[in-house]
């Protein structure tokens, strides 16, 4: 019965990926004759995923109300020319750049929003309009050059990292975290009667949870720390999947995307609900941005160019459907690292560029022919 | 003229669970206007769909025969190359083309692909000027040119074009389905004479209707059903309005129905002077100026036929409807304003649609995500769901309303049609409704849970919510209501207490009309 249920609940697809997932880095081990596997690549293929995977996570919000925004790649980038041309022609100070940055995004979110939901424009055109504006508005506060560079404290959160023993400790908290979780949620279950996993399947789910976060953890330790992005994906994907899985918010959005008129008459507001989701979208872009921007040490014109792009591909290989009301928020993570490893394993292999798009263009349409193929079989 | 242009011999039919066409008999002569007549669910549709090829052959068991041959139409375009047309309610024209582009549809006069348009607009010319809409023949500036976009015309324009676009078809055995449901008497009678000026012609029409009037004008012969089985078919000049409503829901009422006594309570919802806008035409209104009150204690019967209003009142009072609406409603004496579901909710009036796949349930959610759908609140704190008190609440619901299923996780897409409506039901009880709106409660559904969704509506009724069941069903009406309220084309045309009403009686009521 238990292992029924557990089967049930982690699919066919997950397993697909991650065994997708761990061949191509076989693969990529054996043809760089074990480079790939090299602590300090590992730790530089997580920070490449960093930008796609936050920008991912705001977009698998969206697509699962069934919609889509084409615009974050240039919001990322207008976001942090913008910070740049604050922080380093005008002067103001990298905190209060950060809080105008990220209210900034919401704004944006929020006003797009606004368009798709209550003026009835589709997403597709709203956005569309929004890459060009954004992009628009990216030149036109740059005037076409890179603007640099930038404050210790801004540059932070592009390129430094979390000290080992700091990364340890956020280890143990989190791990601690998880157990009271699932402990509040077995006694939740105790008190209205239900059927609970045999405390030896729990020992060894939290002995395999251990293994995984402390494991990750040491990898990146082993080479100078969790660098500071990839604890702020991190962060974030803890909150959304939160969101998303557990609130009367989430339940909502997937609703909406599943059948939005039985949503609504539901007595759900769904309008606002649409609105909400295109603000934490635009707060996604713009903390992408400023990492983005951090990393580089400057605002570029070309900064987040069709990244809107990676990020829907990375929520659909993640097991997003376009269709709406399916899709996980930690999905969009391994679609962001199935796409991060291609582009570093091709790259170190010495492959020219246009390899990676090949053959990323291709995992995307393989990926969707898979699930469509998966869904028709059952 | 007495030769038969098509038979059809021991026509049955069968869909999951009903049978919708038991060994019907139609016969109809060369050049008549032939009626068919019957309550909704009578069957008329599924027949005129086996005629059309709709439903093709092999999915029926019987003999279709036209001009003596026996046919066998795989889809539509077969049953149209023999000359059988049918024009449904929903009419087929595509609105952003033009008249011309969408008479030739599919038939376009063309050289080496080339579409000869010259050749369409011309043709069209002639075409408008037999239905009547070309400047000789006009009445009331119907004129409209072969260029005009069908998005411009009017409703009865748009019926008069589908004729147009038959002709093209060589059609001999016109089929009509409900043609002037959404007419102004004017332009029924333009209608009927086109239809008049075909049948000299000798071309056939069949033509359903609901209004008997028209029947006994129009028609030389009647065929009706009921409950999928034809009862008979008779000249109409041997029969009056009052023999065809008999024929038409003359069954013996068995008693299939757990039917209490209820004792009537005060007034809860009360709506006065009430109208709705058409959205799709200007000017006309779906709801005319009607006034109801629904008391604590009862079941308040909906009667009428498809296509009264009954469904666009109660979803504008409900405020899902999308058309404009005025009137004033009323909960326990108080005015409130609904223009959206969340006010109804908090209301306490929750409506079950009629269409529970489109409207009713998210299908790729399991039993307990659709059941607290509405009520999220009463499952969470601080906007974070407790799931395993929504388990909790959806199991008791689950036993309560006896659905059938393994575990309250399973998708509600896997589940058979009534215990997907219990899924609905689920979903309005959590809410804890005062005025409880049902439409078409047990459409599609077997005869089991039929007959529990009924013993659920008696206990609810007993506990004090305020039901209103909007039925097309006769038996249903008279078998489940305490109070029945008759529509017809927008308005009510009549009251009945249980004791007083027959099916006679309903069925008069609901052909009635608009005056």
């Amino acid at each position: 019965m238990n292992q029924k249920k557990f089967f049930q609940k982690v699919n066919l697809r997950d397993y697909v990926m991650i065994a997708a997932l761990f061949l191509i880095w076989v693969f990529f081990t054996v043809m760089t004759d074990g480079t790939f596997l090299v602590t300090r690549n590992l730790s530089n293929l997580t920070r490449q995923m960093a930008i796609v995977g936050i920008l991912g996570t705001g977009m698998v919000l969206v697509i699962i109300t069934g919609n889509i925004d084409l615009s974050v790649g240039s919001v990322m980038g207008a976001l942090g020319g913008i910070a740049a041309a604050l922080h380093i022609w005008n002067g103001v100070g990298p905190y209060a750049t950060l809080v105008i940055i990220l209210i900034g995004g919401a704004i944006i979110g929020a006003g797009q929003g606004v368009i798709i939901s209550y003026f009835k424009v589709p997403a597709f055109i709203v956005t569309l309009g929004g890459l060009l504006v954004f992009r628009g508005v990216l030149l036109g506060v740059t005037k076409g050059i890179s603007i640099a560079p930038f404050d210790e404290a801004i540059k932070y959160f592009g390129q430094a990292y979390i000290p080992p023993v700091v990364g340890w400790g956020i280890a143990a908290i989190g791990y601690v975290g998880w157990v009271i979780l699932r402990l509040r949620n077995r006694r939740s279950r105790q008190k209205y009667g239900f059927e609970l996993d045999p405390l030896l399947a729990f020992a060894m789910k939290a002995i395999g949870v251990l293994i995984l976060i402390f494991g990750v953890v040491g990898i990146l330790n082993s080479y100078k720390g969790i660098p500071v992005p990839v604890f702020v994906m991190i962060a974030l994907v803890l909150i959304l999947t939160f969101i998303a899985e557990h609130t009367v918010f989430g339940r909502s959005i997937y609703a909406m995307g599943g059948n939005l008129e039985a949503t609504r008459y539901s007595g759900i507001k769904v309008e606002r609900n649409l609105v909400i989701v295109y603000i934490i979208n635009g707060v996604m872009a713009a903390t992408a941005g400023i990492i983005l921007a951090a990393r580089l040490n400057a605002g570029t014109p070309t900064a987040g160019y069709t990244l809107e792009l990676d990020a829907i591909a990375a929520a659909v290989i993640g097991g997003a459907s376009m269709t709406g009301g399916t899709g996980k928020v930690a999905g969009a993570i391994l679609g962001a690292l199935f796409m991060a490893s291609i582009d570093n394993g091709m790259s170190i292999m010495n492959l020219d560029a246009y390899w990676q798009f090949i053959v990323k263009g291709t995992i995307l349409v393989v990926a969707v022919w898979f699930d469509i193929y998966s869904s028709k079989k059952k | 003229m007495d030769e038969v242009v098509l038979r059809m011999t021991n026509i049955t039919k069968d869909f999951p669970g009903v049978r919708a066409l038991d060994s019907v008999n139609l016969t109809v002569q060369r050049g008549e206007i032939h009626a068919i007549c019957g309550e909704n669910g009578a069957g008329k549709s599924t027949l005129i769909k086996i005629l059309g090829g709709i439903h093709p052959a092999g999915s029926y068991n019987g003999d279709v025969h036209l001009d003596g041959e026996s046919c066998h139409f795989g889809n539509t375009s077969d049953a149209e190359r023999r000359g059988v047309v049918c024009i449904h309610q929903e009419l087929e024209l595509i609105p952003e083309l033009s008249v011309g582009e969408n008479v030739f549809l599919g038939n376009y006069p063309s050289r080496f692909g080339i579409v000869q348009w010259e050749r369409v607009f011309s043709d069209t010319r002639t075409l408008l000027k037999r239905v009547g809409l070309d400047h000789e023949s006009d009445v009331e500036g119907r004129t409209i040119s072969p260029q005009e976009r069908i998005i411009n015309l009017g409703i009865g324009q748009k019926q008069l074009v589908e004729i147009a676009k038959a002709l093209v078809r060589n059609a001999r055995v016109l089929v009509l389905d409900e043609p002037t449901a959404a007419l102004t008497t004017t332009e029924v009678d333009t209608l009927l004479r086109i239809i008049d000026g075909l049948r000299q012609k000798g071309i056939t029409c069949i033509y359903i209707s609901h209004r008997l009037d028209e029947v006994i004008r129009i028609a030389d012969t009647v065929t009706i059903l009921r409950d999928g089985r034809s009862v008979q078919t008779r000249p109409v000049r041997e029969i009056t309005k009052n023999e065809i409503i008999s024929m038409m829901v003359g069954r013996e009422l068995k008693n299939l129905f757990p039917r209490e006594e209820h004792t009537r309570g005060e007034v809860v919802l009360e709506v006065e002077n009430f109208s709705v806008q058409d959205p799709d035409i200007s000017n006309r209104k779906l709801i005319e100026n009607v006034s109801f009150r629904a008391y604590r204690g009862e079941i308040l019967g909906v009667a009428g036929l498809m296509g009264a209003g009954r469904t666009e009142l109660f979803s504008s009072v409900f405020g899902t409807f999308p058309a404009k609406k005025e009137g004033v409603v009323r909960i326990s004496g108080k005015i409130v304003r609904i223009e959206n579901a969340v006010d109804a909710l908090s209301h306490g009036i929750f409506l079950v649609t009629e269409d529970r796949k489109r409207f009713g349930l998210v299908l790729g959610m399991d039993i307990k995500e659709n059941t607290t759908l509405a009520s999220l609140r009463q499952v969470s704190s601080m906007g974070r769901i407790d799931e395993s008190l929504e388990v909790h609440q959806t199991d008791e619901l689950v036993k309560r309303l006896n659905t059938k299923t393994a575990s309250v996780e399973s998708k509600v897409r896997t589940l058979s049609g009534g215990n997907q409506q219990k899924v609905v039901l689920q979903k309005a009880l959590m809410t804890k409704p005062q005025v409880l709106i049902l439409d078409e409660p047990t459409r599609g559904i077997d005869v089991g849970a039929k007959f529990e969704i009924y013993k659920i509506m008696n206990k609810l009724v007993d506990e004090g919510v305020v039901i209103i069941m909007i039925s097309s069903e006769m038996e249903e009406i008279l078998g489940m209501s305490d109070r029945i309220l008759v529509m017809s084309d927008g308005v009510f045309t009549a009251e009945f207490d249980r004791e007083e009403a027959s099916q006679e009686e309903i069925m008069r009521a609901s052909i009635g009309g608009r005056q």
